[in-house]
């Protein structure tokens, strides 16, 4: 820049013009802090008169008031527990961990199962076959309209019309159903089975090392080496030949009529089944909807330009379709599965001892009704926070990456 | 493709017509007709054809057990003895072959009504037809003005006289002895008028730029709420109330959760409405602001008319999802549909029945949500092709 044209008005810094808050209504600053120290302060007045009046009506009932009830002996009874547990000796902390064992114990398997289901019938929805595709539509527009908690009330009442053990359905003489639940044969655990466990985890890492070198090579040359063969080696025929060389033990635990009840085996109580069954069979059909939006989503020309290029008919599901349909997905599907932890909440109503109901049979116990609703809103917040927490990452991970 | 193959690749040279051979090809598939239909949309592989089969005799197989359970094994009545008790033997013998309706025919008045006073019945019934009617009306978009708004607080002030009485000669009848279907609507329709204008605020709170101090409680409230069942609300509702409340105030158990459930579906209506607010285009704010229009001027004749009117079908498929939500009331003991239902079967002779019951319930509950879900469906359309143009 030469100096003639140099003007200390142009070259000088230009800062903008320091704005002052004016004591008058018409300042929008000024409007905003009142305003905002209005509503905020009409909030903590009312949490504040809402404190004070708990405060003086916890100490006029003499309810006694903080955490110390974890530590107790809880006397609740609980029927079915991940983790062993007995009442009146272990403290009101365990009895809530084990309410929490079991909220994901049917949250996790209710929501593996509803989305397989849930695809399945988004799937079936789109099928070519008209009565596949209509029974499909009824399922959700039936399922979709009736509350949950009368679908579960039904399953419930339903599992307990089942005969007596005595007379219980029975699949040979392995799997008995009768009102007392499902009773069903348990593996014998031998040292064979650890080691073929072993095999098997050492295959996955394996065959995952295979996949990665096969996707290198076909980035470095174009071939396309096959994965499923290795993989089929790895994870099912080396476990089993383990198994096989020591000894291939094999033995059942089977569920034996003793008197008025079965003993031995595996047992699922009808309140679990009911609430499994219920929250899958619910949740499916707002999954199937989500599903079928998520493929119309991925335009036909996709799939016949993969196959121009030459793909393989998985590969383009896998490394074409998929991914698109996905991205449409995977948002509804997590506040659909965030549904279902908290449905699960429903178990209260027909007697599976989930958080919620040991929460409230604490604090029947305890007159601790504050500390109990804590911790079932605290559970709940984490675990909701938890699964969007993972959400929002594998959506982040899964999301079109753009210019 | 087979076309091609199927021309002959050697003319023919010798004969008079040089035209290439073409194979007698087999007649096209008929286009139209029933046949045609089945063929390519039941039978059109050898896979879809074992599905159809496969599926079409579980229909059939299913289908006339379930017609010969609800119909005609079905006990529709049974006697009364002296002293006016349910004889329920016919019903006892025809478990798991037929149906008991009479549970229903006996109880249906417990069902839909709770236990108002017998003869004063007719009332929750006007109630529960004049819910209906207000629900149609306003479905209607000819009647989307603000006579809509008297049209409801009227409505709703006719209800609470009929059930309240004690005006106009009627008798007096506590809320305790509400019950049944006029509960689930109450709730519902309650709910949803009092949640829709918190929701619009909380909404409006969360886009504000100006007010972060604001901002940030509407997103503490919003992502609180959706954060924890509504059972644990409705808990709250229940235990905890009381205890907020100052000495010698109490509200009622019906009130208490009807708050918790207008805080609950405010929180998920907020975040349809929000929905909206974002869809709507950057330009339509800024034209508003370049207009000179004040905040609520701009919100309340630019934004808000436009933005909700794109959220309709979710907003009523939110709406269905509250109607089946308020069913958990029943966990905290409230007389709706589904615990006068469980009242009815707690009866020792009519235990044993609960298929029918639930079944009669079901079809209530699904009515209901099925009339919204065609609505917002049609709506939907209807909005879409508007937009389309």
């Amino acid at each position: 820049m030469s100096g003639a044209t140099a003007d200390p008005r142009l070259t000088a810094p230009r800062t903008p013009p320091r704005r002052r808050v004016r004591l008058s209504w018409s300042d929008p600053v000024l409007r905003s802090i009142v305003w905002q120290i209005l509503i905020v302060g009409l909030v903590v007045a009312l949490f504040w008169y809402l404190v004070s009046n708990t405060n003086r009506n916890l100490a006029a009932r003499r309810i006694a008031t903080g955490f110390d009830f974890l530590f107790q002996a809880a006397s609740i009874p609980i029927g079915e527990s991940l983790i062993p547990y007995t009442p009146s000796v272990d403290t009101y902390g365990y009895a809530l961990l084990v309410g929490i064992l079991n909220t994901l114990k049917v949250a996790v398997v209710g929501v593996v199962l509803a989305t397989i289901l849930g695809t399945l019938i988004g799937v079936g929805r789109l099928s070519r076959n008209w009565l596949v595709a209509k029974l499909a539509a009824v399922y959700v527009e039936g399922l979709r309209d009736i509350p949950l908690l009368l679908q579960l009330l039904f399953w419930y009442a339903l599992l307990q019309g089942l005969p007596a053990p005595r007379q219980s359905l029975r699949i040979g003489d392995a799997v008995f159903l009768s009102n007392r639940g499902i009773r069903l044969p348990e593996l014998v655990w031998g040292p064979a089975f650890t080691w073929a466990a072993v095999a098997l985890l050492v295959g996955i890492v394996l065959t995952y090392a295979w996949s990665r070198r096969a996707r290198q090579r076909q980035e470095a040359t174009g071939e396309q080496p096959r994965v499923w063969p290795v993989a089929l080696v790895l994870v099912i025929a080396v476990p089993v030949i383990v198994w096989a060389a020591l000894g291939a033990p094999f033995a059942w635990d089977k569920p034996v009529l003793h008197g008025f009840n079965f003993t031995g085996g595996l047992t699922v109580t009808p309140e679990y089944t009911a609430l499994l069954m219920g929250l899958v069979i619910y949740t499916a059909a707002y999954i199937g909807e989500i599903v079928r939006a998520g493929i119309q989503a991925v335009p036909q020309g996709q799939w016949e330009a993969a196959g121009a290029l030459g793909l393989r008919h998985g590969v383009i599901l896998r490394k074409i379709v998929l991914p698109q349909a996905m991205r449409v997905i995977i948002p509804p599907m997590t506040s659909q599965y965030l549904n279902l932890t908290k449905n699960s909440s429903l178990a209260v109503a027909i007697g599976y001892q989930d958080i919620v109901s040991v929460a409230n049979t604490t604090l029947n116990q305890t007159g601790q009704a504050i500390e109990g609703i804590a911790v079932i809103m605290a559970v709940y917040l984490t675990i909701s926070l938890s699964i969007s927490l993972f959400m929002n990452w594998y959506n982040a991970r899964i999301a079109l990456v753009e210019r | 493709m087979s076309g091609t193959a199927q021309i002959d690749p050697v003319p023919a040279t010798t004969g008079a017509t040089a035209a290439p051979v073409i194979e007698q090809r087999r007649p096209a598939a008929p286009t139209g007709g029933p046949w045609a239909w089945a063929r390519l949309n039941l039978f059109g592989s050898w896979w879809s054809t074992a599905v159809t089969l496969g599926l079409g005799a579980l229909i059939v197989l299913w289908g006339v057990r379930f017609v010969e359970w609800a119909f005609v094994h079905a006990v529709w009545s049974v006697p009364y003895n002296a002293s006016g008790q349910p004889q329920t033997a016919a019903c006892q013998e025809a478990r798991g072959v037929g149906a008991c309706w009479a549970i229903i025919a006996d109880k249906y008045r417990l069902i839909l009504f709770g236990r108002y006073p017998y003869e004063e019945q007719w009332r929750p019934a006007i109630c529960i037809v004049l819910f209906i009617g207000l629900y149609v009306v306003s479905a209607i978009r000819r009647f989307w003005r603000r006579e809509l708004f008297l049209i409801w607080l009227v409505t709703l002030a006719v209800i609470g006289v009929l059930m309240w009485g004690g005006v106009l000669g009627l008798t007096f009848v506590p809320q305790d002895s509400w019950g049944g279907l006029p509960i689930t609507l109450i709730l519902a329709t309650f709910g949803l008028a009092f949640s829709f204008p918190l929701s619009i605020l909380v909404a409006l709170g969360r886009r504000s730029t100006k007010l972060p101090a604001v901002k940030l409680l509407c997103v503490l409230y919003v992502e609180l709420i959706r954060g924890v069942p509504l059972i644990s609300l409705l808990f709250m509702a229940s235990v905890m109330f009381p205890l907020f409340m100052p000495d010698g105030v109490n509200i009622d158990k019906l009130l208490r959760a009807q708050i918790a459930f207008i805080l609950f579906a405010a929180a998920y209506l907020a975040e349809v409405v929000r929905g909206g607010l974002q869809a709507l285009p950057k330009g339509q704010y800024e034209a508003a602001d370049a207009l000179g229009l004040t905040y609520w001027q701009k919100t309340g004749k630019i934004v808000l008319p436009q933005a909700l009117r794109l959220v309709i079908p979710p907003l009523v498929n939110t709406f269905i999802g509250f109607f089946k939500d308020t069913s958990l009331v029943l966990i905290i003991g409230i007389f709706d549909l589904l615990t006068s239902g469980k009242v009815a079967l707690s009866e020792p002779v009519w235990q044993a029945f609960s298929t029918e019951i639930y079944v009669a319930l079901a079809v209530i509950y699904f009515a209901f949500c099925f009339a919204m879900s065609k609505y917002s469906r049609g709506l939907e359309r209807e909005l879409g092709r508007a937009t389309r143009r």
